[in-house]
């Protein structure tokens, strides 16, 4: 079955975003400045507005549209309650690193995390660890994004899966490749408008189909009355989510490096309010809606990742399906198209300049850099065609380590004046060898996300590292310090 | 410097303050309010408090702590800074200055 009137606004959608990043590319060449600074990190111009909707975007990947409803379908109000965690996102990011990072990559010229630690730790093997790190971790959340996106493109317009990948998987990777980061800003700025539509759309449908919200509570209730009870997830379950997507938000490279990108401190201050409102917005919208379902939908959903699919054809007519579809895509797209660029950032500014003895002019770097960025895309776009499953856990997983790995030395480098760089390595090694370690084994303690133990490896890890080896430079604790 | 770097980590400590003020609301009122049978627009009370008031709450939160907490700085003063220049040049990245 092929839907046509799913397919039109998807379409249309998708050469949108192309226009928006053909446009935005060029307001950037306008500027003129260094090649580098303007692809990787759009020559830290960001108003308010496309700062919060970027970190938001980034942040908002597919498991938040498609993963997270479908536990809310059979859980209930609990994982709603899980979700609203993630509320702080924009205001603990830009509030604790905003302003030290804006200053620090002004002062070094920084467009990476990278750069960052660099300048803090002193150390190439810093710089190696954290980009093996940010490489391995950013392609399996990658492929895990376009795995999604496909599934649920197929599962919406009875096109194939690799028709939906070819789709919007090529039209993301053609855009960050020509665009860079200005054109993934800018991109994502309507994405999360795109994704704030989809969500208005989809809950509202729900609503009215099942008569109300109190009449689907009480049918929901009637059903299964654990769905409206707050300790439906364990305590430990749920207090280790204050970690994994809670502070230890303050250690993903992918949300932390635009709190470089800025232009102004008012932007700052404006875009912590509008992402807070924005990310509570979407969390509390998809999860009711998921939850709303299971007194609404008909039929058994064969996977939790079906929920939505399935209610979205049921309670939409098939042009505003397709305008919810754009959400999720959205979402997923805004996603891929961030680590991209810093997985290119990455090779390119972290490893190549870094480790390699040759010099390069403005031009050969511009034509490395896309070659770079084209390569990596095209590699995680091979990887995606032949799937393996679970969305949700590939991507947790990837999250959790990044987390080990940047946490500590990300926090303690801009708070603690001892922190160096035998502390950092310890704790990133430590900490991610610890979390995929337990993950391997399946471990689980009350099924507590192990990136607790991750991350008391990595602090205890850090805080040894750090006392055997020797104390930063003067010059590091006066740009960091005074 | 001393100043901002004061500012900034002032700024910083009131953010998780902020932060810390949320869990509490959210773990207070979810945990606090489970067994109620009230129920606000459709939905249980402990859900209406702790995630749409909290959520309310929270962006409150976040305009009194720009307004009050937060000041603005001139990023500008820290671009081109001469020590940046000095070290950084030893690797490799003139390149991309020009």
């Amino acid at each position: 079955m092929h839907n046509i009137p799913v397919i039109i606004p998807i379409i249309v959608y998708l050469l949108l975003m192309l226009v928006i990043a053909a446009y935005t590319s060029r307001l950037g060449r306008k500027k003129g400045g260094g090649f580098l600074e303007e692809y990787f990190i759009g020559s830290r111009s960001l108003g308010a507005f496309v700062l919060a909707m970027t970190i938001i975007a980034t942040f908002v990947s597919a498991s938040s549209f498609i993963g997270g409803p479908g536990v809310a379908y059979s859980t209930g109000l609990a994982w709603v309650l899980l979700s609203m965690i993630q509320v702080p996102t924009a205001f603990l990011t830009l509030g604790v690193l905003g302003k030290k990072f804006a200053i620090i990559a002004r002062r070094i010229k920084a467009v990476t995390v990278t750069d960052y630690l660099y300048a803090r730790y002193q150390s190439k093997a810093v710089v190696f660890v954290a980009s093996l790190a940010i490489l391995a971790f950013f392609t399996a959340m990658m492929v895990a994004q376009f795995i999604g996106g496909g599934v649920l493109f197929q599962n919406m317009t009875g096109y194939s899966y690799l028709t939906g990948l070819i789709l919007f998987g090529l039209i993301v990777i053609i855009y960050t490749t020509v665009g860079g980061f200005r054109a993934v800003v800018f991109t994502d700025a309507i994405q999360a408008v795109v994704m704030v539509v989809a969500t208005v759309t989809i809950t509202c449908a729900i609503i009215k189909a099942g008569g109300g919200v109190e009449s689907i509570v009480d049918r929901i209730a009637a059903a299964n009355p654990s769905m409206l009870d707050a300790n439906a997830v364990p305590k430990p379950q749920i207090l280790s989510f204050w970690v994994l997507v809670g502070i230890g938000l303050l250690g993903l490279p992918q949300t932390t490096v635009r709190a470089m990108s800025f232009k102004d401190t008012k932007a700052l201050h404006n875009s912590i309010i509008i992402g807070t409102v924005v990310v509570g917005f979407l969390m509390l919208g998809m999860h009711l809606a998921g939850f709303f379902s299971a007194g609404v939908l008909a039929g058994t959903p064969e996977t939790s990742d079906s929920v939505i699919p399935m209610i979205v054809m049921q309670v939409l007519p098939s042009f505003w399906a397709g305008i919810f579809l754009a959400g999720p895509l959205a979402a997923i797209m805004s996603t891929v198209s961030s680590l991209l660029i810093l997985a290119s950032a990455a090779i390119i500014k972290d490893m190549l300049l870094r480790f390699g003895k040759k010099q390069y002019d403005n031009r050969q770097l511009k034509k490395i850099s896309i070659l770079c960025t084209a390569v990596i895309g095209v590699i995680t776009f091979l990887c995606a065609v032949k799937p393996p499953d679970l969305i949700v856990w590939i991507n947790l997983f990837a999250m959790g380590g990044l987390e080990a790995a940047f946490f500590w030395p990300t926090v303690l480098g801009l708070f603690w004046r001892r922190a160096n760089a035998s502390g950092a390595i310890c704790s990133a090694i430590g900490g991610v060898a610890t979390f995929l370690i337990l993950g391997g084994l399946g471990f689980s303690f009350h099924g507590m996300n192990n990136i607790i133990f991750g991350l008391a490896v990595g602090l205890v890890f850090f805080i040894i590292g750090t006392y055997l080896g020797p104390k930063p430079s003067d010059r590091v604790n006066e740009m960091f310090f005074e | 410097m001393k100043e901002i770097n004061k500012q900034l980590k002032k700024e910083a400590l009131l953010t998780a303050l902020l932060y810390v003020l949320f869990f509490i609301w959210w773990y207070a009122t979810a945990y606090g309010f489970a067994d109620s049978p009230v129920r606000v627009l459709g939905l249980p009370l402990w859900f209406f408090l702790s995630c749409i008031v909290g959520w309310l709450l929270c962006v409150a939160g976040t305009v009194i702590l720009v307004k009050k907490g937060f000041k603005n700085i001139d990023l500008n003063q820290f671009d081109e800074d001469p020590n940046a220049t000095t070290q950084t040049a030893n690797d490799g990245e003139e390149a991309h200055h020009a």
